[in-house]
């Protein structure tokens, strides 16, 4: 375990400086100038163009840029905008709210997802289970922001149960529908993978086992059929849980919320690319953690999985 | 109208005072078809037997004979649908079990009569410990803690001659060789001391020499517990040494059933025959063995009169038209052959 532990870790190195090589790279590829259009209407002065190509080395190769970016980030420092504000402030204020978001929707998406799964799982057929099904297909067929602009009117402008947008604070009243939103494409295929797994496995020998042993229903069900059928679960919910804390652009957007996503499209759209390389780093970084959690997850759930 | 001879007259070594009484576990004329959507199958078509405390009952019989059914249908784990019983009843000490509750049956399951499986792999639980599927009976059936219930589960796997029981105790199901875990099988069905226990088939997925061990290792928890064992088997060798009895079972019938050495002495029915006479023998080598010509028939449509006729070597008109009853042939034993007599009586 510590040794399979300590190797993925090894892992995550090469693959860390790959990817935001590639990033840093294509980023600052980007053809034009960064600097147009800084300074108002008018051209910038060649002293100012001059100092920040100083700053940030662009008279140097990608690999010296690379390299002192990579130093300065290992100090704990992402770097400046080219305002002059600290990349660190902009990561530390939105993530949180992201991160929030993320909690929620996984949450949403994990509770009913799951549950729905399961009760149609063991009850094929039934009302339920076509309710599931059409719903399901709904809410996979329908673009996020379609989903969104609904739920925002609807619960939000029409009926006024909820807030349109989300406040400052984040309450998380507010995240709910956001979350769900954010959620319902993964909320689905957790229910129906949840659904199928779980019909799978009722038939399967170690469950009539379990009966046999005179086990009650519940347990049965709850203990021997959920461990099972959980396994791909997991495996779902861990890979959305990267892309979820990749913060959610269209989600953020439509809701007002402060998070990552919004920052890095705000960051894009006005080239400022020290923004853009920082933040995707930090969501590199989550992710390939996120994903190194679900793998050993996965192989805690399932002890056939074994770590070498 | 042959049911009910069937139903009365089909409990040989009964004493002949009319229905039996105070047995263990008993199986009557029980019915059992599947509803598929090809058609309905009729897998058990009135089977009826029984075994006692202390004794063993080998059912013998080809795959879709309709044993494991038989077995599934007395343990309530019948998957339904598509399988339906539609006659009989299965007592348990008198009491039929089908027409109980869902939950007094429960409590009889692994209690009052347990099940060993066939693929010890598929059916234990590959994501928990072999200790734990144990514990876990003592701990929700018995109410014990988890130290108890630990420590009676690592009595167990010792008691089936597990080495080393307790750092064995939490290795998974896939960290065991087959005979080990068909061991630990067989002590998870042990755990809450059954009165009656069945054995689906427990040798099959095992290599020969393993195979024997394991039937020792039955044999000497039958007798050591004085245990009723139900072993459901389609291999003639196994049976020999275990069983006290034998049925042995058709398109979902017994059609014979006798006593272990009557029954490989002089069988009754020609089926039996043909089994016996498809064992290789050492006297043949070189030989083209012997089998018995044809295929099982459909379930979903039976041959009219006995349903072995098709393949019987020895079949005659009446066989196609009526179907032979299971009658008493002499002590303790019966068949259900037109020509049962004719067989017992030969040299």
């Amino acid at each position: 375990m510590g040794r399979y532990l300590l190797r993925r870790l090894l892992q995550l190195v090469p693959v860390f400086i790959g990817t935001t090589f590639l990033i840093y790279w294509l980023v600052w590829s980007v053809p034009g100038d960064p600097f147009a259009g800084k300074c108002g209407e008018r051209r910038c002065p060649q002293q100012y163009v001059d100092f920040m190509t100083d700053k940030y080395q662009l008279d140097q190769s990608i690999f010296v840029q690379y390299a002192t970016y990579m130093k300065n980030l290992f100090q704990g420092d992402f770097g400046q905008t080219f305002g002059g504000r600290s990349i660190n402030d902009i990561i530390m204020t939105s993530y949180p709210n992201t991160l929030k978001l993320a909690v929620v929707a996984l949450l949403i998406e994990a509770v009913i997802g799951l549950g729905a799964g399961v009760l149609t799982g063991l009850r094929r057929n039934g009302f339920l289970d076509n309710l599931v099904l059409v719903s399901t297909l709904f809410l996979l067929a329908l673009p996020i922001f379609v989903i969104a602009f609904v739920l925002q009117w609807l619960l939000g402008v029409k009926w006024g149960i909820v807030t349109p947008t989300v406040s400052s604070e984040m309450r998380i009243t507010e995240l709910l529908v956001p979350g769900f939103v954010l959620g319902s494409a993964s909320m689905a295929y957790i229910a129906r993978v949840a659904r199928t797994s779980i019909a799978e496995n009722r038939r399967a020998d170690y469950v009539r086992t379990a009966i046999a042993k005179g086990l009650p229903m519940r347990r049965v069900v709850g203990v021997h059929l959920l461990r099972n059928s959980l396994i791909p679960v997991v495996t779902l919910l861990g890979t959305d849980l990267g892309a979820l804390m990749g913060g959610a652009i269209v989600t953020e957007g439509i809701f007002g919320i402060n998070g990552i996503g919004r920052q890095v499209y705000r960051a894009i759209v006005t080239k400022e690319s020290a923004t853009v390389v920082s933040i995707v780093v930090v969501l590199v970084l989550v992710y390939l953690l996120m994903n190194l959690l679900v793998d050993l997850l996965y192989a805690a759930l399932d002890p056939r999985i074994r770590y070498e | 109208m042959s049911d009910i001879l069937v139903s009365e007259q089909s409990a040989p070594g009964a004493d002949g005072s009319g229905r039996p009484s105070g047995r263990l576990l008993e199986v009557e004329d029980l019915r059992v078809e599947f509803r598929t959507r090809d058609g309905v199958a009729k897998v058990i078509n009135g089977v009826t037997y029984h075994v006692e405390a202390g004794e063993t009952l080998a059912v013998l019989g080809e795959s879709g004979s309709g044993k494991s059914v038989t077995a599934q249908t007395i343990m309530g784990i019948l998957d339904t649908p598509p399988g339906f019983v539609t006659n009989g009843q299965v007592r348990f000490h008198g009491k039929d079990m089908l027409k109980m509750s869902a939950e007094e049956r429960r409590r009889i399951r692994g209690e009052g009569i347990a099940m060993i499986f066939q693929d010890s792999l598929s059916a234990l639980n590959p994501v928990f410990t072999v200790g734990f599927q144990i514990a876990e009976q003592f701990r929700i059936r018995r109410g014990m803690s988890r130290a108890d219930a630990k420590k009676r589960a690592v009595e167990m796997l010792d008691q089936v001659k597990i080495p080393n029981a307790k750092g064995r105790y939490s290795n998974y199901p896939h960290q065991f060789s087959g005979g080990m875990r068909q061991r630990a099988m067989i002590a998870m069905s042990l755990a809450l001391d059954p009165e009656v226990l069945i054995a689906d088939e427990p040798t099959t997925a095992l290599d020969v020499t393993v195979q024997a061990q394991i039937m020792d290792l039955l044999g000497e928890l039958q007798r050591e517990r004085q245990m009723g064992m139900i072993l459901i088997t389609h291999d003639l060798g196994v049976v020999a040494d275990v069983a006290d009895r034998i049925a042995v079972m058709y398109a979902g019938r017994i059609v014979e059933e006798a006593d272990v050495f009557e029954l490989y002495r002089k069988p009754a029915h020609p089926y039996t025959l043909g089994l016996l006479n498809s064992i290789p023998r050492m006297d043949e080598r070189g030989q083209e063995l012997r089998t018995i010509k044809g295929l099982p028939p459909n379930l979903m449509n039976i041959p009219p009169g006995c349903p072995f006729n098709p393949r019987c070597p020895m079949a005659q008109p009446v066989c196609r038209e009526k179907v032979p009853p299971l009658l008493q042939v002499g002590a303790g034993r019966a068949s259900a052959c037109h020509f049962a007599e004719e067989l017992v009586n030969r040299d």
